[in-house]
């Protein structure tokens, strides 16, 4: 056993891929019945991302998640008829158990984190499915929900729990481990199912969880079903949802096809994005291409594109890129957003998507596009933009400007070059089709609470605008000129590197989200804060701590002081 | 109008004083009444039994005899007496007093043990209840609805613990238990082995052996607890639960008994068309209901077990008769796993293998029990031995649950399963056969065909006394 531990050790761990596709799924299973689409969890106990554990009670893991995740893109993309999804399990009695415990107990602490982070993208984009997609989530507990098994239907827009007279839900993470409920639990119990403050405190520390009637008198759950009915009344319901919604009962989906993407030893490269990977200076470049030619001519052109259509091969390289760099490439502190290309054929595509927001289709992609520059917003990377000649942050590239927590535009030409200056350009798409976490467009963010300088700005659009002229109306940070510019740069990048990565990610995620609190910046800010200091304490961590004596039958010791 | 609560309520527990009690018993009984007379022993109200009631923890209060209707029967809340200066046996509060009121800290994990067991003993009454049409003697008939009125007793002694220290969350508890049903559609009993029928005499005899026996274990182990009142209760009903045991030992024990005469009289092993039951559909059985049982125990590898042995709330077997240091900090034990197809014990810490401590020691209990059969069958000078299947035989629960194995602990693919299982378990034929034995005999001191007599009656009264009074 040392031996092998060793072996472990030193050899560099397996690259985790965020790529499946449901012929290759372990844990999930994805039938369909007409506008009515059933994922069901199905967890193999042995299928685990690392050794050293069991998925029993279908609990589980990132690689879980990952199909989770997997699942619900391609139910958006893929299944346009499809109006609700049931989300239930194949395990008799139970439902689910939440997150592996022996799996998190086994992690490093960016593991967990990191794990929280990716879990939490993936419910809030099930509740975004529901919310904007009008594809509604149904949530059909045929057993026990315990934990992350719980939050996953508290995801979900319609709850219905078996009255069996033993089924209960629950989130007993704080009696049991001496940690939170670490996917949104405590904040969507409170906010979005408006459970009494007094109610869920006692609903918090009581492991066992609740049952039967006061669960739905709690609003716990939306439906208590008999058991002997529960199947039939979950396809009614889910047959009734299904109607609602507005999506195109006859349309045909487009397929996510394997993602073009190639490993070069550091490198990166997927169609539209390149990724360079800078080990000495902790730093990743994201060069994000332009699209070669303009949008199709009309909606029918792009469906025939489908997957190859720039904006969304772009959210498909992007997500998966930031994903990577998220949980392979932890040391890797900053990032750098670099675009090259034809400014023009950005802004024709974001014209294209906002003017076919009525299609389906498009308004997918611009829904996966907020939701993919949002899972940049929370990374916990430094994040820089660097504007030049030749580049093209025009419209949804410019959010990359305004998402960094700086900018640095190259003012003027370099010495002896026959280039233009670099130029950004606004589109109607910076006013609000992209929100960050907390509800606000990255530009009102910028300006927030000063709605004159935004309505400034709102006159900008399609205009290409020079470094001295971004610089004036809050578009970038610094505007060297090509004297100073490599300077400027590396001495930026080289004293990021310098700072404690620690101290950094909790500047940052305080300064970026100006403005007000939403349901989603919460669960980022507030309860992985809290949990994420939780997950460091001895109470939990600790040799005599919760998380780490939980399944040794030994009891934990607390100090008891409260801090 | 007062009622006299130590009457109709045989009690230790000063039931009579005690005013939060009695409030809660009184909703309970007669919900609890309703169930007997709904889902007890089907067309037996106005049976008059010859039974045994408890009326005190005396030597000679446990075992009053007369006849009784049952619904009328004075299901009593006995707690053994008091240990003096009993301090906790084990876990991290090994050697402190015993607690005599619920510690807030272990208040759920307490409550869970509880009404699990608690949801067995009702179970059991329910899975029975038309055993008494076809039951093969009066003795027998009567010692059913014994067991059964003492399951109910049972549950009423967990109902007393939860009513008594549990507040509201405990009435609630209560009222579920009478609420879930054995094989219901809508809420079945909380353990599998609970929603399966009891179908015949012969399912009876061997539940009452092998799945009681994991009911006598859970209790031994619930008797050791630090919590007082749980552990004096559990140890009151393990003298009842000693009897079941013997109920379905002799039941066994009498039908292999005639089998072996059978074989003896007719020179054949064959003795099916004799009206008996053979050695080898016996065996099916005992693999049957010993796989079962052991499902029981729960997984092999338990946190929850280890939780309740630390913190005091549930022990191993005679805890206090085990030489070591209670704690089981550093201890090992031995724990069957898979390993590379092969089915071999591994070391694992003692403390999250205390399902499986447990289960050992019951499947050695079980060994005594097949031995004394065989020795029956030794007497007859018959070349046949009955034996244990392995312990990953069949299971569904645990390390075992997702592998088929045979009797003799070899892995096997499923389709060698499929094909084989029949020679193992028993099939639809065997139980066919087995229905077609189950004819009532009511007449007092006659018997059916396929079970031979007890040696002796009930309370000394011979065999050919009118145990039930039919009216």
């Amino acid at each position: 056993m040392p031996a092998e531990a060793a072996t472990q050790a030193t050899s560099a761990p397996a690259r985790i891929d965020f790529q499946t596709h449901p012929d290759r799924y372990r844990h999930w299973k994805l039938t369909f019945d007409g506008p009515v689409a059933r994922l069901t969890m199905d967890v193999s106990e042995d299928a685990t991302l690392k050794p050293g554990y069991t998925l029993k009670l279908n609990s589980y893991d990132l690689g879980v998640d990952i199909e989770l995740y997997d699942a619900i893109q391609r139910l958006r993309f893929e299944h346009p008829e499809v109006g609700c999804v049931v989300v239930t399990s194949a395990k008799p009695r139970v439902f689910c158990a939440g997150a592996n415990i022996n799996m998190l107990g086994k992690s490093t602490h960016a593991h967990k984190v990191n794990f929280c982070k990716f879990t939490n993208e993936t419910r809030n984009g099930i509740e975004d499915a529901t919310e904007n997609s009008h594809q509604v989530y149904l949530c059909a507990i045929n057993g026990t929900a315990a934990g992350g098994g719980y939050e996953l239907a508290l995801a979900c827009d319609y709850i219905m729990l078996i009255d069996d007279g033993s089924s209960t839900v629950s989130l007993p993470e704080l009696p049991l481990l001496a940690v939170l409920p670490g996917t949104g639990g405590l904040t969507r119990l409170v906010d979005k199912r408006r459970v009494r403050h007094d109610r869920a405190d006692f609903f918090c520390t009581t492991s066992e969880g609740i049952r039967g009637k006061r669960a739905v008198d709690w609003a716990l759950i939306d439906e208590l079903v008999p058991r002997s009915k529960f199947d039939e009344t979950v396809a009614e319901r889910a047959k009734a949802f299904a109607v609602k919604s507005d999506r195109p009962r006859h349309a045909k989906g487009i397929a996510l096809g394997p993602l073009a993407r190639a490993f070069e030893g550091d490198r990166i490269v997927y169609d539209s994005v390149a990724v360079e990977i800078d080990r000495a200076q902790s730093l990743a470049t994201i060069t994000v291409k332009a699209p070669t030619a303009p949008p199709p001519a009309d909606v029918a052109a792009m469906h025939a594109q489908g997957a190859s259509f720039w904006p969304l091969a772009l959210a498909r390289a992007l997500d998966d890129a930031i994903v990577h760099l998220r949980t392979n490439e932890e040391e890797i502190g900053t990032w750098v957003f670099r675009t090259t290309g034809n400014a023009e054929y950005v802004l024709a595509t974001d014209r294209f998507l906002l003017d076919h927001q009525h299609d389906w289709l498009a308004r997918e992609i611009l829904l996966y596009l907020k939701r993919t520059l949002k899972r940049i917003d929370v990374s916990s990377r430094s994040l820089i933009a660097l504007i030049e000649p030749g580049s093209c942050f025009a419209g949804l590239l410019l959010e990359l400007v305004v998402a960094a927590d700086r900018s640095y535009m190259l003012n003027g030409v370099r010495a002896g070059a026959n280039e233009q200056p670099a130029a950004v350009r606004l589109s109607a798409i910076n006013f609000g089709a992209l929100p960050m976490v907390n509800g606000l467009s990255r530009l009102a963010r910028r300006c927030y609470d000063d709605a004159a300088r935004l309505e400034a700005l709102r006159k900008e659009v399609g205009r290409a605008i020079e470094a001295e002229e971004a610089e004036a109306l809050g578009l970038v940070t610094f505007v060297p000129d090509d004297i100073d510019w490599e300077d400027e740069v590396r001495l930026a990048i080289e004293e990021r590197a310098s700072f404690s990565p620690d101290g950094l990610t909790g500047m940052e995620a305080s300064l970026r989200f100006a403005g007000p609190e939403t349901m989603e910046s919460k669960i980022f800010g507030r309860l992985s804060a809290w949990q994420n200091w939780i997950f460091q304490r001895p109470n939990a961590a600790g040799e005599d701590g919760a998380l780490k004596l939980y399944g040794t039958g030994r009891k934990p010791g607390y100090d008891k002081h409260r801090v | 109008m007062a009622i006299d609560y130590n009457e109709r309520i045989p009690n230790n527990v000063e039931l009579s004083e005690n005013r939060r009690l009695q409030r809660a018993l009184e909703a309970w009984q007669p919900a609890y009444l309703d169930w007997w007379k709904e889902l007890g022993p089907v067309g037996t109200l106005n049976y008059d039994v010859y039974l045994r009631t408890a009326i005190s923890v005396e030597a000679n209060g446990w075992a009053n005899f007369g006849y009784v209707r049952m619904p009328d029967y004075r299901w009593g809340i006995f707690l053994a007496k008091p240990v003096e200066g009993r301090t906790i046996p084990f876990g991290d509060h090994k050697g402190e007093p015993v607690w005599n009121e619920v510690p807030g800290e272990y208040r759920a994990a307490l409550r869970r043990l509880i009404v699990t067991q608690g949801d067995t003993e009702p179970a059991a009454v329910e899975q029975q209840r038309l055993l008494g049409q076809t039951c093969p003697s009066l003795y027998d008939l009567r010692n059913l609805f014994q067991l059964n009125v003492e399951e109910g007793r049972h549950c009423w002694a967990m109902v007393y613990l939860l009513h008594a220290y549990f507040g509201r969350d405990g009435r609630e508890e209560a009222e579920a238990m009478l609420e879930r049903h054995s094989g219901d559609a809508e809420k079945p009993r909380i353990l599998g082995a609970f929603n399966e029928k009891t179908a015949d005499w012969l399912s009876y005899y061997m539940f009452s052996f092998f799945t009681d026996r994991d009911g006598k274990y859970q209790l031994a182990s619930l008797a050791e607890s630090g919590f007082d009142p749980l552990a004096r209760t559990c140890q009151f009903m393990l003298t009842e639960e000693a009897h079941h045991m013997f109920v379905g030992e002799s039941g066994v024990m009498r039908i292999v008994e005639r089998a072996c005469q059978l074989m003896r009289d007719h020179k054949t092993d064959e003795v099916r068309k004799f009206g008996g039951i053979d050695l080898a559909t016996l065996q099916k059985y005992i693999n049957f209901h010993f796989s079962v049982s052991l499902d029981l125990f729960g997984q092999e590898i338990s946190t929850n077990a280890a939780n309740y042995f630390t913190q005091g709330l549930k022990g191993r077997f005679h805890e206090t008769k085990i030489e070591d240091d209670h704690k089981l900090r550093d201890a090992t034990w031995p724990v069957h796993q898979l390993v590379d197809g092969r089915i071999v014990p591994v070391d694992q810490p003692a403390l999250i293998a205390v399902n499986e401590r447990l289960r050992q020691d019951y499947i050695n209990d079980c060994q005594r029990g097949l031995n004394r059969w065989n020795k029956v069958i030794q007497s007859y000078g018959i070349d046949y031995e009955f034996r244990l299947p392995h312990r990953a035989f069949n299971r569904r629960i645990g390390t075992f649950g997702d592998v088929n194995v045979t009797p003799d602990g070899k892995v096997i693919t499923e389709e060698v399963w499929q094909r084989s299982k029949g020679a193992w378990l028993p099939s639809d034929d065997d139980r066919g056969f087995i229905a077609t034995l189950m004819q009532p005999v009511i007449e007092p001191g006659k018997i059916a065909g396929w079970i031979a007599p007890p040696p002796r009656g009930i309370n000394g009264m011979p065999f050919e006394y009118e145990y039930v009074r039919f009216n």
